[in-house]
């Protein structure tokens, strides 16, 4: 997803000679081509995220176009006031593009997990969040918030392959239906969408058809288009590797109970209240939490065999 | 010069009547910058108050976003908008909110309050228009208390390092913050030698000395390729007897109509 990310700003910054990308002293071995070609507009900042975010409003409130780039609890939580006043407040072309979403860096700990980061983001007014699924999703995200001139935030996963058919169109705030099935849905966000895929198609050998939706735009949410879709089905699942507080579930739920929709059940998977203090992957530390494929598999089936 | 002691001292007028009609805080804070603001508007900054937006202008940032008094003041008494748009400081709808906004009144470029903010932002403006080879230049004015930020100290790194010599920090050193002395809260001495250690250029003046605030302003940037700070040393509520002598009282407090009097008539008599 960074190649797919470097490459496409790689082909905007050709065209833009506005485009900047500050990094917070990260990047290796995916920027040095770009720093190459645009020595004057990569600006390696030190290990200074707060000052970073500010230093890039300060750039966007005279008409450059910065991408500012860390890993997620860097490039999100220790700079959240300067996200906060200097970029949404002032409503500044401001594009964060933080790596490592989820449990991505798993056996760094929990200081670079970045489970929290929507929660804290939501809301804030004017950001746009982005959590693509993989690097299709990646391209035409980065493309279209080009485009669309002012804060913007992409929470970044490893995938550089892709998940969904190619026919599949990525619009910013539409929800993409990544399979269809009769017997409810499934919303998935960043990386869950490729569990979710696993956990729809062992689903299917189980004579159970869901519907699969990758939310890559956490905001705004065409909810209009989502709940055109919900509305169809009794049961409703969110998977997201991120804390159930505030994440895509509180989100989904919030828009399902806005829309009158709370006879529909509804359960979200994602990570509860609890850290956890040992080491361990990213399939570690989501069986730990029971947000892999076997105990999410473990509970929906549930739904279908007992009417929970 | 004159001129710039009658303009220093409409602009106290102009805060005093915003706080005392406001009931706000931070007067003395925007006392102390007065004579700062007088001479950087009426006398360095390239600016046209019929075009705020001129993408050649000068920039002043307001750091110390809660003496932004003192900014509406300047900026009224310059003509960027009427002066009796000053009575309306701080109330529901105003253009003028108690901590500088940018989109409300023409001439505030920045949305500070958060203490920290003015000088990375300053700096980001700095290397657009290095970028762009565009001569303007970006004026930050701080507090003392504001230098116990860590980002002060990160963006005075980077500025240095990317040899930014189009950004001037001023120090409205009142030699105050929010609980006390800033000598008793956090020593920052030996000040000029820190930022002299931050790869600054820095001068140190009497911030109250019209002359020697003009003739440190032309004198910018002290060094080729190095961004300069310069240090002025000013009193919390200058100008005001009562202030200037319970000066972390009058960071909370606001006058009432006597005060507000009294605080008038020592102004009109100051040569």
């Amino acid at each position: 997803m960074r190649k797919t990310f470097i490459d496409t700003l790689t082909q905007l910054a050709r065209q833009d000679k506005d485009i900047m990308l500050l990094t917070g002293d990260l990047g290796f071995s995916v920027f040095e081509d770009f720093a190459k070609e645009f020595p004057n507009r990569f600006i390696n900042c030190g290990v200074m995220e707060q000052s970073m975010i500010s230093i890039a409003a300060g750039l966007a409130l005279d008409g450059k176009k910065p991408y500012v780039y860390s890993i997620i609890p860097f490039a999100t939580m220790r700079p959240f006031e300067q996200i906060r006043n200097d970029v949404c407040y002032q409503n500044l072309n401001v594009k964060i593009i933080g790596i490592g979403a989820g449990f991505l860096y798993g056996a760094f700990g929990s200081t670079h997990h970045a489970i929290e980061d929507i929660a804290i983001l939501r809301p804030l007014p004017n950001l746009t969040i982005l959590s693509p699924a993989d690097a299709n999703e990646t391209k035409a995200l980065v493309l279209q918030s080009y485009q669309k001139s002012g804060p913007t935030y992409i929470r970044m996963v490893k995938a550089e392959k892709n998940l969904a058919p190619t026919h599949i169109k990525t619009i910013i705030s539409k929800p993409s239906i990544i399979q269809t099935g009769k017997d409810g849905v499934l919303i998935a966000t960043g990386t869950c969408v490729e569990m979710g895929l696993d956990i729809v198609a062992t689903l299917k050998e189980n004579g159970i058809h869901l519907t699969l939706i990758s939310l890559h735009t956490l905001k705004p949410v065409d909810e209009k288009s989502l709940t055109h879709t919900l509305k169809k089905h009794n049961r409703v699942f969110t998977l997201e590797e991120h804390r159930m507080a505030g994440g895509l579930g509180s989100l989904v739920a919030e828009i399902m109970m806005r829309h009158n929709l709370g006879k529909i059940t509804l359960e979200n998977f994602g990570i509860n209240d609890n850290y956890h203090v040992l080491t361990g992957h990213q399939e570690h530390l989501a069986a730990f939490y029971s947000i892999d494929m076997k105990s999410i598999f473990k509970k929906i089936i549930k739904h279908y065999k007992y009417g929970k | 010069m004159n001129n710039y002691k009658e303009i220093a001292k409409e602009i106290r007028r102009g805060i005093l009547l915003q706080h005392f009609l406001s009931k706000e805080s931070h007067v003395g804070s925007a006392l102390s910058c007065a004579d700062i603001l007088t001479v950087l508007y009426f006398g360095i900054l390239k600016i046209n108050p019929k075009k705020p937006s001129d993408p050649n202008r000068d920039r002043f940032i307001l750091s110390k976003g809660h003496a932004v008094a003192a900014l509406y003041a300047t900026l009224a008494e310059k003509g960027f908008f009427p002066k009796k748009m000053l009575e309306t400081f701080c109330q529901n709808d105003s253009l003028l909110p108690g901590h500088s906004t940018k989109d409300t009144a023409p001439g505030v470029e920045v949305s500070t309050g958060g203490l920290g903010h003015g000088l990375p932002m300053g700096i980001g403006m700095a290397l657009a228009a290095k970028q762009d080879k565009k001569n303007h230049r970006i004026f930050v004015l701080m507090s003392d208390g504001e230098c116990n930020e860590g980002t002060t100290w990160e963006s005075a790194l980077f500025a240095a390092h990317h040899r930014l010599d189009n950004i001037v920090v001023m120090v409205d050193r009142n030699g105050q913050q929010g609980l006390g002395k800033t000598k008793d809260i956090i020593n920052m001495d030996p000040f000029k030698e820190k930022w002299e250690a931050f790869g600054w250029s820095a001068k140190e003046i009497d911030g109250h000395n019209i002359i020697a605030i003009e003739k440190t302003l032309q004198s910018i940037p002290f060094k080729k390729n190095v961004p300069s700070i310069i240090i002025a040393n000013t009193i919390k509520g200058k100008g005001v007897s009562y202030m200037e002598k319970n000066q972390l009282t009058w960071h909370y407090k606001n006058p009432n109509e006597e005060q507000h009097k009294i605080a008038l008539s020592e102004l009109d008599k100051q040569p």
